[in-house]
């Protein structure tokens, strides 16, 4: 690796499922304070990247550096690297026997030692960020979807993580929801946390994205800023992509 | 899925072999740790029992061949009466089980005696001893002489086995029922099904797919308790070791009779060991987790 090093870098990064390949020959790198976003159709693999880089699967060929450390090496200690990770799902993922004050402060009393008073004096310092600092004692089922998301990034941010992955976290939302969730995405890029995303909401990707990656066929095809991939795609397969994406009015 | 990267998919790369070779190895590594801790920990503890002082009486008095071999006819056609009482015990604990959640489940004002005397049943019978309820049913009811009583052991015996069980598997049944998340109820609601459809249709069987792993459970127990019915006088698996004993002055046949237990309730464990799994991978997707 050069004087330079990102944050996440993943080179040949292939997997399959019961055959069928889903990814095959991912190169991507993220530095530290970028915010990089997947697009693709369906089904071209982008939540498999981002299961395969948290280890939630095991790579069929390919690897995966987190700060220079070879996660995919099987001597790695796979509970260490996802210590690091933070990842939202698509459906949020939360766990419903739990208050959200104890959604959020689950992992840092639990994983990483902090103090039932520290850890709840912070979670409530970030739920009352998002507005939801009032309904600490409420049960996710309780939530609006937006809430529910909101609350599940800040459960992964709870952690500090190194690199913060997001899966898809908008699309099981309402339209008037997505706004909200977006916003505080938007936020906490802001404040400088490195971020992968798979979305579909390409307004968002072109505005607060550093850099778009175009997966398909099981790599990614085309990466750039955003305005160029987005706005002036060199393949023809990412400029159907896009042709279909504002026919369906999301871009 | 399509694009010219999946068309030919590559061999592994050499750093991939590499990780597979390493976990193979570890594999093996455990493996054979496993082997060589179990020869180790098998070793000793024959070497405990068999130098303890009482050995050669309790083998002996417990597992001597002969007697064995001798009393193993009697106690296997003992066993064939314990397994058919199984059998008709398993399907009909099953069926009051089943009924007597549903009632429970029924909504509205009409069915609240209908609800307090399933409930009334399940508290009674799940708290009450097997062995009372043997002899209430066994040599009580047919002391009464009324008409209509059957007086066979195996028969009385067999219902009060699936008194007790019934109400030990409605209570199964009736939390997988409430396992089942409100919102499946709703839509099913929502596609027009009536309260019945949708316990019938979408509930049920999420339910009993929740408690299939608890059910076989409870099938293990009742493989064992069915030995009970011996008190009652039917000379079942248990009874014939017991008679066996008494004439070879030899425990040896109770142990071929529990032996025996033990073997039928084997196939029923990896049965629900499998239940429960096939239960995971259908209805989750892959990953590590």
């Amino acid at each position: 690796m050069s004087e330079h090093q990102p944050v996440l870098r993943v080179r040949g990064l292939a997997k399959a499922y019961r055959g069928v390949p889903v990814l095959a020959g991912v190169d991507l790198d993220v530095d530290e304070h970028q915010v990089v976003t997947l697009v693709g159709a369906s089904g071209s693999g982008k939540s498999t990247l981002l299961r395969c880089i948290d280890l939630l699967e095991t790579v069929d060929d390919g690897q995966v550096w987190l700060d220079g450390q070879d996660v995919t090496d099987p001597r790695t200690d796979a509970d260490a690297v996802r210590r690091q990770i933070g990842v939202v799902f698509q459906a949020y993922n939360l766990f419903p026997h739990l208050s959200v004050l104890d959604n959020v402060t689950l992992a840092p009393r639990q994983v990483h030692g902090v103090g039932r008073e520290q850890a709840e004096a912070e979670a409530l310092a970030l739920l009352e960020r998002i507005g939801l600092a009032g309904r600490a004692r409420a049960y996710p089922d309780q939530l609006s979807g937006g809430q529910q998301q909101r609350t599940a990034i800040v459960r992964a941010l709870a952690v500090r993580p190194r690199l913060l992955l997001l899966d898809e976290v908008t699309s099981a939302l309402d339209p008037e929801l997505v706004g909200e969730v977006l916003a505080l995405v938007r936020e906490v890029a802001e404040q400088g946390m490195t971020i992968l995303m798979a979305t579909h909401e390409m307004g968002f990707a072109r505005s607060a994205a550093d850099l778009v990656c175009f997966l398909d066929g099981g790599s990614v095809l085309e990466q750039g800023p955003p305005e160029q991939v987005l706005g002036d795609p060199v393949h023809e397969r990412t400029r159907r992509f896009l042709a279909r994406v504002v026919d369906a009015g999301r871009l | 899925m399509s694009g010219p990267a999946l068309d030919a998919p590559a061999p592994p790369s050499a750093l991939e072999l590499g990780r597979r070779a390493h976990r193979r190895s570890r594999a093996r590594r455990s493996t054979l740790v496993a082997l060589a801790s179990t020869v180790v920990f098998a070793l000793v503890a024959v070497l405990a029992v068999t130098r303890a002082p009482g050995w050669p009486r309790t083998r002996d008095s417990f597992f001597d061949p002969s007697t064995a071999a001798d009393a193993l006819p009697a106690v296997l056609e003992g066993l064939w009466l314990n397994v058919r009482v199984l059998a008709v015990a398993a399907v009909l604990v099953v069926v009051v089980g089943l009924a007597v959640a549903l009632l429970r489940t029924l909504r509205g004002p009409v069915w609240t005696p209908v609800r307090m005397l399933a409930a009334g049943y399940t508290d009674v019978f799940r708290g009450l001893p097997l062995i009372i309820l043997l002899y209430l049913v066994g040599f009580g009811l047919p002391g009464l002489r009324l008409q209509g009583v059957p007086t066979s052991p195996v028969v009385l015996g067999t219902t009060a086995l699936v008194l007790t069980y019934g109400a030990y598997v409605a209570e199964v049944f009736r939390a997988g029922i409430e396992a089942v998340h409100p919102s499946q109820r709703a839509a099913a609601r929502a596609l027009g099904l009536s309260h019945r459809q949708s316990v019938r249709l979408v509930v049920l069987p999420q339910a009993v797919r929740t408690v299939t792993p608890a059910l076989l459970n409870d099938f293990v127990a009742l493989q064992k308790d069915v030995g009970l019915i011996s008190v009652l006088g039917a000379v079942d698996a248990v009874r014939a070791a017991q008679i066996e004993t008494s004439l070879a002055a030899d425990f040896t046949p109770y142990v071929v009779a529990g032996l025996l237990f033990v073997l039928l309730a084997i196939p029923t464990a990896r049965l629900a060991d499998w239940a429960s799994l096939r239960a995971v991978r259908r209805q989750q997707a892959g990953g590590l987790l």
